[in-house]
């Protein structure tokens, strides 16, 4: 593939890295990734692989911008409050950088349209705002031997992962062997969250597929990176392969996707 | 031996917002049985009526996960230092 006079300098400072280089750059540019949540983490991972070049990203979300949205969901703007995440989000990436192609999808990610949404795609990145869609999305991704960088903020806090179950690293059943029940845990909505938050933990995620992409540096496969916004501190725990992980322990009982993403904004029990 | 408890921000009403607190114990079940004695309602939000931490709860000493260990009974040295971290979920909304 051959850089055109305007891509040479668009992607220059990325091209003069020796380990990006222009065979890098290609790559990006003919990857697709897949974002779960066009929101507070799929706006900034979206618009720096915009940014980055990556070829064609796909959007999945079945909300509309609502005002609330606009403290963090940085792909959104006060001109596309009421018009579908989707939409705005494909909208801001295409002015950004007309070489990517982007995909609005908008639907909710369900157990029954996982597989056939995630198999065109290289990398998929998580950003959603509910348990039952992060079990669906680690499923399927597992099922596809898909890499999925894992991301999730409430309050001042968040979590960052890379999950890759099909191989000797853990899934997200490692981690989190499963969901609280509807009610324990609040979601951002009802607990809050600052809103640069979810620009940290987006804009990681973001690294994260570009490494990948790339084939350089070390992923946060088996490690869990844990950042306080309040003592501005970042920590990385260790995740092992779960041995009696349901889905990619050697003794499998989940052989399909399955699971309900619906109980999206419950009530907290406190 | 009083080692260093951390607590996640969807648990800190319950230690009048501290992030970290001080608890006695030689083991993560003693040290959860005395953090439940100061901060009464903080045991149930971390182990179920029979006593087994919660799946979607996770108990680290340092930086090793105790399911990975001796689960409970994992001992905890002086210096170490426990971090609960909890399934969180957020992004999109």
């Amino acid at each position: 593939m051959a850089f055109r006079e305007d891509q040479i300098s668009r992607y220059s400072r990325h091209i003069i890295l020796r380990e990006v280089g222009g065979r890098g750059q290609e790559k990006l540019l003919s990857s697709r990734v897949l974002v779960i949540g066009a929101g507070g983490l799929g706006s900034p991972v979206a618009m720096y692989l915009a940014a980055a070049g990556v070829g064609t990203i796909g959007l999945v979300d079945m909300d509309v911008v609502d005002v609330s949205n606009l403290q963090r969901q940085i792909m959104h703007s006060q001109k596309t409050v009421g018009i579908p995440k989707v939409l705005s989000g494909a909208r801001t990436l295409e002015r950004m950088n007309p070489d990517v192609k982007v995909i609005p999808i908008q639907e909710r990610l369900t157990a029954e349209n996982a597989m056939d949404l995630f198999s065109g795609y290289d990398v998929i990145v998580d950003g959603s705002d509910n348990f039952g869609t992060r079990y669906i999305v680690n499923d399927a991704a597992f099922f596809l031997r898909k890499t999925l960088v894992s991301g999730s903020i409430l309050r001042f806090e968040g979590q960052v992962t890379v999950l890759e179950g099909y191989t000797d690293a853990p899934c997200y059943r490692c981690l989190y062997p499963e969901a609280p029940p509807p009610g324990l845990v609040p979601s951002c909505s009802e607990a809050g969250v600052l809103g640069v938050l979810a620009g940290t933990i987006g804009t990681l995620q973001a690294a994260e597929v570009v490494k990948k992409i790339l084939g350089i540096g070390e992923l946060l496969k088996g490690q869990l990176l844990l950042y306080d916004a309040l003592s501005m501190t970042f920590r990385k725990l260790r995740v092992p392969k779960d041995p009696k992980c349901p889905l990619c322990g050697p003794h499998p009982t989940i052989t399909t996707v399955s699971g309900s993403s619906e109980w999206v904004c419950q009530v907290p029990a406190s | 031996m009083a080692v260093v408890v951390r607590i996640p921000t969807p648990l800190r009403k319950l230690t009048g917002n501290q992030n970290e607190v001080r608890e006695e114990g030689g083991t993560i079940r003693e040290v959860l049985k005395n953090l439940e004695s100061h901060y009464p309602g903080i045991g149930e939000r971390l182990a179920d009526e029979s006593g087994e931490l919660r799946r979607f709860i996770n108990i680290y000493v340092n930086e090793e996960d105790i399911r990975f260990r001796d689960g409970l009974d994992t001992k905890i040295q002086p210096g170490d230092e426990v971090s609960i971290i909890p399934a969180i979920a957020g992004g999109a909304k």
